[in-house]
């Protein structure tokens, strides 16, 4: 791993490469990174890299920025991690706003309000997809099932804060899978 | 300025609860930004939702940016941006620095394991209240269905499905 004065610079390069064509967000960012980062700029192993992704995984945020920093820190350290970090918002944000920009103003043009009529009933569809492939990728089983079922409920007839339903599931998680552990 | 503090502190909060990834930010954003704040409609949230599949970057920064200029122009969606990756990129980068003692504590396995399923139930009260909006009558149950068979049965590409959708929207919308 050859530590260059411009190493910051060609991280931020090469997230920002992988942030510009990874369409549909998260996973969809992963072989990306792999081919970029293990593949053309061996900057880390085969290993490594499924490493990082298993811990990056289990943290708060996006998995490609979350996977970018901590790659980014392993290759040149806390400025490697901002420079990852960064250039991976960078393009989604920049397109983001090209989009805001314009598409406020084509909004009330009756052709894209029909669209977008036509679109939204798609979107619910989409994540009724995802849903399903989530729980089969979860395994179905008693405890699973309850805990789910509960915060859709805490959520939908309750109206809880879905940071409570997780702070509530994560404490019982460390409660309940203790005991199991040590049982 | 105080618009964009408020701005800057919910989408913070929006990043630091974001487990699970992708969809599981919706219900967070549909609380924290239309019930809370009543910045966007639930149906400019699902136009947005629609934008992030067909464009790159995690749906978080995307909606973030586009809530942000919504608000407050181009130094909201900077400033809502920087919020929602800010817990994010910081625990990351602590995790990293520690990352041997990180790697062995078996206590973080186990509150994921109760976190993942809660994420399941947070994406499905998303798909309902998204539905709700979304489906306004019987053609828009149509289009439901039909994009539910594309992706499901006939594993089109999501991009492909939104744009069916799209022209389905003009048809049966428009000229009908």
């Amino acid at each position: 791993m050859g530590e260059g004065d411009n190493m910051p610079l060609d991280i931020f390069i090469t997230f920002f490469k992988i942030g510009s064509f990874t369409i549909g967000g998260g996973y969809a960012m992963l072989p990306v990174i792999q081919k970029e980062i293990v593949e053309s700029k061996k900057w880390l192993s085969d290993k490594e890299f499924l490493d990082s992704i298993a811990v990056t995984n289990s943290l708060p945020g996006p998995l490609a920025i979350n996977c970018a920093t901590f790659v980014g820190y392993r290759i040149a350290g806390f400025a490697g991690a901002i420079s990852a970090a960064f250039g991976a918002v960078l393009p989604s944000f920049i397109i983001i706003l090209a989009i805001a920009l314009f598409f406020t103003s084509i909004q009330e043009n009756p052709v894209v309000k029909y669209i977008f009529e036509g679109i939204r009933p798609a979107v619910t569809a989409l994540i009724a997809y995802a849903l399903i492939k989530l729980i089969r990728s979860m395994g179905v089983n008693i405890v699973n099932m309850s805990i789910s079922l509960a915060v859709l409920l805490l959520i939908l007839l309750l109206n809880f804060h879905p940071a409570v339903t997780i702070v509530i599931c994560g404490s019982l998680g460390f409660f309940f899978f203790r005991k199991e552990e040590k049982a | 300025m105080i618009a964009l503090i408020k701005l800057f502190l919910t989408f913070l909060k929006v990043g630091a609860f974001s487990f699970g990834g992708g969809y599981a930010v919706l219900s967070l954003i549909q609380k924290e930004v239309i019930e809370g704040n009543g910045w966007i409609s639930a149906k400019d949230f699902i136009d947005i939702v629609a934008i992030a599949e067909m464009t790159p970057g995690p749906i978080a920064v995307n909606s973030s940016t586009y809530v942000g200029y919504k608000v407050g122009s181009l130094a909201g969606s900077a400033v809502a941006t920087f919020g929602v990756v800010l817990a994010p990129i910081t625990i990351s980068l602590l995790v990293s620095v520690y990352y041997n003692k990180f790697k062995h504590l078996e206590q973080v396995t186990w509150i994921i394991r109760g976190i993942r399923p809660a994420v399941l139930g947070l994406i499905a009260a998303a798909c309902i209240k998204i539905g709700k909006a979304s489906i306004a009558d019987i053609r828009g149950a149509l289009i439901a269905l039909l994009a539910f068979a594309g992706v499901y049965k006939l594993k089109l590409n999501p991009i492909i499905v939104i744009l069916i959708s799209g022209a389905l929207g003009v048809i049966l919308y428009g000229i009908m």
